[in-house]
Parts: structure tokens; sequence; C-alpha cells
């Protein structure tokens, strides 16, 4: 099993998420994130002074699904969560050892099916 | 204050108590005590006149607290903006040529004499003759250009600014409808033309002596005059822009997009409310008709009333639950649906007409939705469908005896032939209105386009037309006093931890 996370643009969350059940995903945890990247931010301008936002609003997606899905699943991420401007954001892949199913008590990938 | 000192005298000089230093004076005769009771019934005529509009003005506020409350979070300066600075414009242009077009004699289609800055002749608050009956101690009698709303024994100044007040709340309600996509120097150009051209010349059709007025087509408070007018230019608006991005998907889908803060929108239609109690009583534009100043403000409350509980009700079997911004849109429908007929219509009539404005306001937003016509705010279905129903219900709704004691403007027609009337001046006013908006629109979308960017639009009007946000408080920028990275040290040293701010180090 992996551990699959995707921080990206907040308007792209819609489109990523129908994206993914449609290829069999079945949840997915979503949370609101602050963050940036090599571009630091933006500039922003309030009564005539600039000051630096360099933590932008971006959304934090996080999938874990049985080794067999992993590909698909990035693929489909970097498809649909692509503007090809700055900012779009990054997916990580991580292990995890082990899934329970708190109601079932189910384990592995029996508890991400 | 001379009306006071006036006043004074005179109650003072009729119970015999006159002052020392007003013993010496030659005794009050008729002419002089109508003169003052005739400065006394200006003074009260005008204060009342202004604070009505001061009311009305207020509902620039109930409508910035609407409309950025039903939009998003990162569109909230940009509407905020939009709804301050629409006021300052309107005032500008209806100051400069709106007045004049509207008020100024001239042909039935516009004013032409005494057209800017209002610097036509006019010696309000003299009356006309036919006036008489406002201010029967005013023997004065009315000479200007401003013929048409010379039966208000109020100064020009005071007129002027109760019809500003109205002028200004016709332009906000486009703001609404083209809300979260609009260049904002786009909005500000519209609003200027709209308020000096469209407003004032449909304006002069019904309350400026032009061709719907005369013709027996009645409208009190500018169901007609102020909302379907402001609703007209706001659906062209919508057409020219199209939706916003992804609210209407691919397969056809309605995406909501809901607003940020219903506490916002919530607080904007009690101040609204609140704001209407100036609109419709005040229109009377004068103060000595108390019978027809509560009446008016009783069937304003009325139809507010009813207008929520019908778009509650409607809401609630339509749709399985009652939506509060349903109930908001509601309560809005029948102060707009009454603004019209409130001086026409008994009161039990004004409660149908509020009610039918209500369940109204729900279908049309589904409806206008159902047609991919995005207005954020139900602008469209407030104003521009309950303007017209509230136009037309004053036709249906028609009563002699109140329209007589009330509006002091009975037709004497029966109900269907107050209705013809009526309709006859819906289609006229929404041919001119859509037609004229649609042509500055087009113009404004040629020389300097309508819409923001794709990419603006997404990250938000907030960052793109302003630089910045309107909640910015979480922690993300780096402040004079921040921690964030990057920081040059503030040239003052910090003080260490735990030290009290007035320790000498």
């Amino acid at each position: 099993m992996k551990k699959i996370e995707a921080v990206i643009k907040p308007f792209k969350l819609d489109e990523v998420k129908s994206a993914l059940l449609a290829i069999g995903v079945q949840g997915m945890t979503v949370s609101e994130v602050r963050g940036f990247g090599r571009q630091k931010g933006h500039t922003e301008l309030y009564r005539g002074a600039e000051y630096v936002v360099d933590l932008l609003p971006k959304v934090k997606l996080e999938v874990v699904v049985a080794d067999e899905l992993v590909d698909k699943v990035v693929v489909t991420i970097k498809d649909t969560a692509k503007t090809g401007r700055i900012g779009d954001g990054k997916v990580f892949v991580s292990d995890v050892a082990d899934v329970i199913r708190i109601r079932t008590g189910e384990r592995g990938d029996a508890a991400v099916n | 204050m001379k009306a006071w000192i006036f006043g004074a005298a005179l109650v003072a000089a009729v119970a015999g108590a006159a002052p020392a230093w007003a013993e010496t004076a030659a005794p009050p005769t008729v002419e002089t005590l109508m003169s003052a009771y005739s400065d006394l019934r200006v003074g009260v005529d005008t204060v009342w006149v202004l604070v009505a509009a001061m009311l009305v003005f207020f509902m620039n506020a109930g409508f910035a607290l609407v409309e950025s409350g039903l939009c998003r979070a990162k569109n909230a300066t940009n509407i905020l903006a939009k709804n301050f600075i629409v006021f300052a414009a309107s005032t500008l242009s209806f100051w400069a040529v709106g007045w004049g077009l509207m008020f100024g004699d001239g042909n039935s289609f516009m004013g032409t004499q005494g057209l800017f800055f209002l610097s036509g002749a006019d010696n309000s608050p003299a009356l006309g003759e036919a006036y008489a009956a406002m201010n029967p101690f005013s023997t004065s009698v009315y000479e200007g250009v401003y013929s048409s709303i010379n039966w208000t024994p109020v100064p020009l100044w005071a007129k002027f600014f109760f019809q500003l007040v109205f002028a200004g709340t016709c332009a906000t309600i486009v703001s609404g409808a083209v809300a979260e996509r609009i260049k904002f120097k786009s909005f500000l150009v519209f609003s200027f033309l709209l308020v000096a051209f469209i407003y004032p010349i449909t304006g002069h059709w019904i309350w400026g002596g032009g061709l719907l007025g005369a013709n027996n087509f009645r409208d009190f408070a500018g169901s007609s005059v102020v909302h379907s007018v402001g609703g007209w230019a706001a659906l062209a608006g919508v057409l020219v822009l199209g939706p916003r991005l992804g609210k209407y998907g691919k397969d056809g889908r309605i995406n909501p997009i809901p607003g940020h803060s219903m506490t916002s929108a919530a607080l904007g239609v009690l101040i609204l409310w609140l704001g209407w109690f100036g609109f419709n009583p005040g229109s009377t534009m004068a103060a000595m008709n108390g019978s027809a100043i509560a009446h008016i403000l009783v069937a304003t409350n009325m139809a507010a009333a009813t207008g929520a509980l019908g778009a509650l009700a409607t809401a609630w079997w339509l749709l399985g639950k009652p939506d509060l911004s349903m109930i908001l849109n509601g309560c809005l429908a029948g102060l707009v649906a009454v603004t019209a007929p409130c001086a026409f219509v008994t009161i039990g009539s004004s409660a149908i007409i509020g009610l039918l404005g209500g369940i109204l306001v729900v279908l049309a937003v589904v409806g206008f939705d159902k047609v991919k016509v995005d207005d954020p705010v139900g602008a469209l279905s407030v104003h521009l469908v309950n303007g017209i129903w509230g136009t037309l219900a004053l036709g249906l709704f028609y009563d002699n005896d109140v329209a007589t004691n009330v509006a002091a403007l009975a037709t004497g027609l029966s109900r269907s032939g107050q209705t013809l009337v009526q309709l006859k001046g819906i289609v006229y006013v929404g041919v001119f209105a859509f037609a004229a908006s649609m042509v500055f629109w087009l113009l404004v979308k040629v020389t300097m386009g309508v819409r923001v960017s794709e990419e603006e639009e997404l990250e938000g009007l907030d960052l793109g037309e302003h630089g910045n946000s309107a909640y910015p408080d979480f922690a993300t920028h780096q402040s004079a006093f921040g921690h964030g990275s990057g920081l040059t040290a503030p040239a003052t040293r910090p003080l260490a931890a735990g030290q009290p701010a007035t320790a000498k180090s």
C-alpha cells in the first residue's frame, strides 16, 4: 500500500476528485493548507505598500491505495491538476505500513478497498 | 433654522405670551402668520424627505453586505469596492446630467431644460398652482424648469438628494448580478453611463412628466423606475459576460457556488428592510399626510414579511429545506414588488403581492439557473422579476380610494384598465432599458473589455483587481513585525520574552 499526497490548486479539487473516483479510488482526505514552492508566493499591495504573501492557499489531497493502483492515481492527478502554470503543486508517494478500518477491524488492502 | 424661529414666534404669539422683545414688534397679521406657517411646513417636510433619503442611502450598506456575503471570500474586496464606489459615481453623474434628463422640462421622451448640474431656474419650495393643497399657506407660485417635481414643498437640494439615492440604488443592483467576473473599471464606466443616461430617461417617462406618467402609468416608489431598470441593465451585463467559470458543467450540470458569509448576507437584508422604510414612505416627499405615510410603511412591511414567508414555504416545498439565502431573497422580492403599488392598494393586497413575490423569486432563481443565466446574488430574480411583478400588481390590485387618499395620484381606471396601462409601461421600460444597456455594455466590451482573465477569475478578483485580499489575517505574509522567512530585522531591537514594554534596557 502506498499513500499518495498531492498539493494542488484549490479550484482543481473537484476535477481531480471526480477523476480519482472514476478510476476506482474509494476514499480520500482533503485539507486546506498553505504553502509555497520555488516561486515563493506573490506580492500584494495594501495602501500603497507591497508585501509578500509566500504561503499561498492550496488543497492537500491524501489517498491510500493498493500498490497496483498507485501509478494510475499518480498519472490521473498529474493530468487533471495541471494548468501548466507555476503553482500547480506536487505529488508525494510513500509507503504505508498498515491500514485499519475502525468499524470492522479489517487490515491492509482490505481496509482501503 | 428659519422655520424654527418663525414657528416658535407663531406659537408664542398665539398663546399670548410673547416675550418682552416681541411686544415692541408689530402684531402678527394673517399674512405673516401664513408665511410663518408655510416656512414651518417646509421645514417639517424637508426633514422627513432628508431623513428618508438618509435611510435609502444606508441601503448601500445593505447591498454591500448582501452581495459580498453571497459571493466567495476571494472576491469580497472587489464587491465591496464596487458597491462603495458606485454611489460616488452615481452622485457625480446624476448631478452632472441625470437629474436634468429626468426632471427637466422637455418632451415626453426626456428632459431638455436645465440639463447640467441643476443649473435651470427653480424657486422651490414654491409649489405649482395645481398642488396648492400641499401647502395652502404658501402664496408663492412655482417658476422654474423642473416643474414635474414641483408638487412637493421642499427645497431643490432636498429633492435632488432624495432622487439621487434612488438613482444610486438602481446602479447598485447591477453590481451583484455581474459579480465575481467583471473588470472593476468596466463596471465603474457602465455605472456612470447607467445613471447619467438610461435611468433618468425611463425615469422621465414615469416621474418626469414623460410619456408613461402622463398616460396614467403609475409607479409610486420605483418598482419599474429603479428596480426593473437596474434589473434590465444587470441582465444585459450578465448576457455579455457569460456565467462564472465552473458554474455550469459540460454535461449541463448546475454547480452551486455558495457564498462565504450568511451572517453578512442576513445583516445586509435587515439593513435593506430598514432602508425601505425610507424608500417607500419617503416617496410621499412630504410629511403632513400622516395616514398616507403610515399606510405605505405598513404595506411595505407587510409585503416584506409575506415575501420572506412565501419564499420560505416555496423553498421548503420545492428544494426540501428552508434555505436562508432564499428567505433573504424572498424578503427583498416582497419589498421590490410592493414598491410601486404600496400607495395604490390596500394593506391586505400588499400582503398578497409580497407573498406572490416571495414565491416568484424562488422559481426565478431556479429558472435563471436552468437557462444558464448566472446571477450570483439573485439580483435578477429580486429586482427584475419582482420589479415587473410589482408594477403589474399595481393594476391587478388597484384601489381608487387608496390611490386618492394615500398616493393622491388616482387614475380613476378600472383594475383591468390600469393593468393594461401598467403592462404597456413594463414593455416600454423593458425594451428601452435592456436595449440601451446592451449597447453600453457592448461599447464597454469593445473598448476596454468586460471580463477578467480566466486565471484572475480562478485566483480571485481581490488579488487581480485590487492587489490584496479581504481576509488576510492568516499568518502567511511577512509583516513588519513578523517572523517570516527572509525578513530583514526590524530597526528597533525586539523586546526579550517576558520583558515589560515599559522597561528600560
